[in-house]
């Protein structure tokens, strides 16, 4: 069974990976990553790890976060990386890239106008970009639905 | 009871105000989540956090949800078949980094997710009626987004 590393923050973030990330427990290991130890009563049975909360403001933290997720990653031998963000996901995706694994970012349905930042920077170096809007699509940019139904 | 929630980010003291003098008109306890900011509402209580499991409670327990443009509050009041009000944050008004929640209010009031209210006589207007919850989501993202996630995993298409 392929395992794959779940990553997002908690709030709307996490909500909306765990719409993604429990249906595909029926064919692969989840692994889940969160900002916040609470939200592992969300998967309980599951592995969950722990990850600091960080935006813009506090940026210094992903360099601490950083290597966590590479620990974390080695650790787990995950075939691929998924997040719905924000900041803490982009940190694993570098991590998941640095470690030759295949890593995807699903943009925010929250982003109805434009591709988050993060989101945007993940698009340079990640094997794969959703959006969540059929108009955001491009070339580069897929949309295969959302999280809605 | 009305449950209001406005995340852990950033406060609200617009919404966390006009709610505090709409509160007596209404028959009804409102319960708050809002990072607190200058503002004391004398109408109802707030606390700045609560854990997930308790936040999940509270919100099956509630009537109506009123809360900020964001998506988790949008997706457990659709999953639990809760009204829901947004009041989207303005940018200019210094309530968030950017104006996305405008847009994500007209695009979920657009695909008649929940209700939306702009200014307090919205809001008031909304609060006096018997609202009802506008649709049902299921438990998981769209079929088509697992599959294409699944086959780019598996297949590399």
């Amino acid at each position: 069974m392929k395992k794959i590393i779940a990553v997002a923050s908690i709030g709307g973030h996490w909500i909306q990976l765990l719409r993604i990330a429990q249906p595909m427990a029926e064919h692969y290991e989840m692994v889940y990553v969160s900002t916040h130890p609470k939200c592992a009563t969300m998967v309980e049975g599951q592995k969950f790890f722990q990850t600091a909360d960080f935006s813009r403001s506090d940026a210094w933290k992903l360099i601490p976060s950083f290597f966590k997720a590479i620990k974390t990653i080695r650790q787990e031998k995950p075939d691929a990386i998924i997040t719905t963000g924000a900041a803490p996901g982009l940190v694993y995706l570098l991590a998941g890239k640095l470690l030759g694994r295949k890593t995807i970012w699903i943009d925010s349905i929250a982003n109805v106008n434009h591709l988050s930042l993060s989101g945007r920077i993940a698009a340079i170096f990640v094997s794969r970009v959703y959006t969540q809007w059929q108009h955001l699509s491009t070339e580069k940019i897929n949309y295969a639905g959302d999280i809605f139904e | 009871m009305i449950f209001v929630t406005i995340g852990t980010q950033i406060p609200f003291d617009r919404l966390i105000e006009t709610l505090d003098r709409i509160a007596p008109e209404l028959d009804e306890e409102i319960y708050a989540q809002a990072l607190r900011g200058k503002y004391k509402p004398k109408h109802f209580k707030l606390i700045d956090f609560i854990e997930p499991d308790e936040f999940e409670k509270v919100f099956i327990q509630a009537r109506l949800i009123v809360a900020h443009a964001g998506m988790g509050t949008i997706l457990s009041a659709l999953r639990n078949s809760k009204p829901l009000i947004i009041f989207p944050r303005i940018a200019s008004l210094g309530e968030h980094r950017n104006d996305h929640q405008r847009s994500t209010a007209l695009k979920i009031k657009e695909k008649k997710y929940a209700y939306v209210a702009t200014d307090e006589q919205e809001l008031r207007e909304l609060l006096h009626k018997d609202l009802q919850p506008l649709k049902k989501i299921g438990e998981f993202a769209s079929e088509r987004l697992i599959k294409s996630l699944e086959d780019f995993i598996d297949f590399n298409v």
